[in-house]
């Protein structure tokens, strides 16, 4: 190996997302050197998949469906029931309008979970679609296209994501454009490196020997067999981008305020952070502990995989 | 190795050009005429001959071509620009602020290391399988918290509860605790992942059990065997760290209220304040590139394995 590889090789996990050097690149290379070890580490340190899903299922019924799991408004504050810690009446406590804040934290998982949804679906299909052009095309265009992403990837998530705001202005959309963007690099270069491999296989050879287009073997051999990595690190993205929109939230350019976004209902809490405590803990453990579960489940789907 | 360094010195230098340029097609997506009306409103307290250095310093009546030339000269002299906002220049600004953002994020650093190496000290030598499953699971909490939360979440223990830091008027280094601990905690996490996996992966070489023959105790390998071998691979991360250093100095100095560049950039996006992202933006990509070059250089004078390797190669 010489030096260039071992350049190469560590920028796999030269990532900005921590996310992405943790579970993906590294864990490759353990499992290249040492698989049988590799797996029992990784089934020590993961407890309670169950527990995962059983949050998992809870977030989601709460976007889908969440007049099931309060009777409270959301929006409309209770007259009297202002600052209320948490009691039978009001589980979580209420907040300065005397909003049930249980409540907000229900009404608030589908701006949260779909706000992190839509930004993963745009850096995966962006992401995939340069990686699939890189990785099949080979020659000038993949250099190109490998360049950007090395670009992107030498800009700190944050400001980047930052600088698509200071473009598009505040707001919910904006937002998940932002973090979608930061991610297309990690999955442009997660799906080339997919492609190069496969495309170097027999089969997707003889298809080409057999008369297969160009397209046609891409989309029947290439590209379903580029994706099942792609999975797994699409269901940890979708964690890191609840992070990140929960930063944005919080700093005030994701939904305008009566919305009940999770980073939101935290920065609104930080003014009665000497009062009132709920306000502040429990949107943050619910944030926590939906990422935890979503990287739990990832780590399980990359297990699957292997 | 000459061409080497040849070469990855140019790939920088191209990687910095091209952010530069991007950055430059980005700030002329916004209007431009707009922007120059904003430059004369009296509220940013500019005086004429300011306007004027502006204008010229964008070459705002030139083609496009001549203000990227131009505006690229600006920014290898080190000229930034006007912030809208502050009515100053960029550089003035950055001035200003850039020491408190590397104390807070150097110190960030320096505990994020101390935590990662505890934890991963702990969770080699504790015989408590729970205890080390334990300790296993902490990297994997860690970088599920959010930052911003983490801060207010220690403000509210540390200063509310146990009354042991002030958040009102504290000194000037007891005011750096809790920041430096919001930064540092997520930090830690991926450190201590990368850690336990190479420890992991040292103990499995021939040259531990050769050691463990000769009857050398479990301390003894890790010290002497194990940890100069699993602590050079953290050091490849070493730029993506240094971006989660900024990110965290972005959102801890918004949370505890203290000047740097990090509270710069939050209020360069509330004001819309181009020019000073910008030059926020090219610079931490410069320090990335500058930090992975010193990165992919120095690893084979750290590493005499590579060296050996590379000296095979040329």
């Amino acid at each position: 190996m010489t030096i260039l590889d071992t350049a190469e090789r560590h920028r796999n996990i030269d990532s900005p997302n921590p996310l992405d050097w943790i579970s993906a690149a590294p864990a490759a290379e353990v499992a290249t050197r040492a698989p049988a070890k590799a797996r029992a580490y990784a089934i020590r340190i993961q407890p309670g998949l169950v527990l995962a899903y059983i949050v998992l299922a809870i977030a989601l019924l709460w976007a889908v469906a969440p007049g099931v799991f309060t009777s409270y408004d959301p929006v409309q504050g209770l007259p009297g029931q202002q600052l209320k810690a948490p009691s039978a009446l009001h589980f979580l406590g209420t907040d300065a309008l005397g909003r049930d804040l249980y409540a907000r934290l229900v009404y608030g998982a589908v701006h949260s979970l779909s706000g992190a949804v839509a930004a993963v679906a745009i850096g995966l299909f962006v992401g995939t679609a340069l990686g699939v052009v890189a990785g099949s095309a080979g020659g000038w265009v993949d250099h190109a296209i490998m360049r950007l992403v090395d670009i992107l990837l030498s800009i700190p998530v944050l400001l980047l994501s930052l600088s698509i705001i200071i473009l598009l202005g505040f707001g919910t959309v904006n937002a998940a454009i932002a973090v979608g963007f930061t991610s297309i690099a990690s999955f442009a270069r997660l799906v080339r490196s997919e492609v190069v491999s496969v495309r170097r296989s027999e089969y997707v050879e003889a298809a080409f020997g057999s008369g297969g287009t160009f397209f046609k073997v891409l989309w029947r051999h290439v590209l379903p067999n580029s994706l099942t990595s792609v999975i797994a690190f699409t269901a940890l993205q979708v964690g890191s981008a609840i992070l990140q929109l929960s930063t944005l939230g919080f700093l005030g350019y994701g939904a305008p305020p009566p919305t009940p976004e999770w980073g939101l209902l935290i920065a609104e809490g930080r003014n009665y952070i000497a009062t009132a405590w709920w306000l502040t803990a429990a949107p943050g453990i619910v944030v926590v502990l939906v990422v935890l579960s979503i990287n739990r489940v990832s780590q399980a789907i990359g297990r699957a995989q292997r | 190795m000459a061409r080497y360094i040849f070469s990855r010195v140019g790939q920088a230098l191209l990687v910095l050009w091209a952010t530069f340029t991007i950055s430059f097609v980005l700030l002329q997506a916004m209007p431009g005429d707009a922007v120059m009306v904003k430059f004369q409103n009296p509220e940013y307290g500019l005086s004429a001959e300011q306007i004027a250095d502006i204008r010229a310093a964008y070459d705002a009546d030139g083609s496009v071509v001549l203000q990227y030339v131009h505006t690229i000269g600006n920014f290898i002299t080190g000229d930034f620009g006007y912030s809208l906002q502050a009515g100053v220049a960029v550089s003035a600004q950055l001035a200003v602020n850039l020491p408190s953002t590397i104390r807070l994020a150097g110190l960030a650093f320096a505990t994020a290391v101390l935590l990662a190496v505890v934890i991963a000290v702990l969770s080699n030598i504790s015989g408590f399988t729970r205890l080390r499953s334990f300790v296993l699971s902490l990297p994997s909490l860690f970088v599920s918290i959010p930052a911003f939360w983490l801060g207010i979440m220690l403000i509210q223990i540390f200063s509310f509860r146990l009354r042991l830091v002030p958040v009102i008027n504290p000194g000037e280094w007891e005011g750096l605790i809790l920041p430096v601990l919001t930064i540092a905690v997520p930090i830690s996490a991926p450190m201590a992942q990368i850690l336990l996996r190479n420890i992991d992966e040292v103990l499995t070489r021939p040259f531990v059990s050769v050691a463990r023959a000769k009857g050398a105790s479990h301390a003894f390998v890790l010290w002497r065997h194990v940890a100069k071998n699993a602590v050079l691979p953290v050091l490849t991360v070493a730029g993506v760290l240094f971006g989660e250093l900024l990110a965290g100095a972005v959102i801890t100095e918004t949370v505890f209220g203290l000047n740097g560049i990090g509270s710069l950039a939050e209020q360069a996006v509330n004001f819309q304040d181009v020019a000073v992202l910008q030059a926020i933006v090219v610079i931490s990509a410069a320090a990335f590139v500058t930090i992975n070059l010193a990165v992919d250089l120095l690893y084979p004078v750290l590493d005499p394995r590579l060296k050996a390797k590379l000296g095979g190669v040329a």
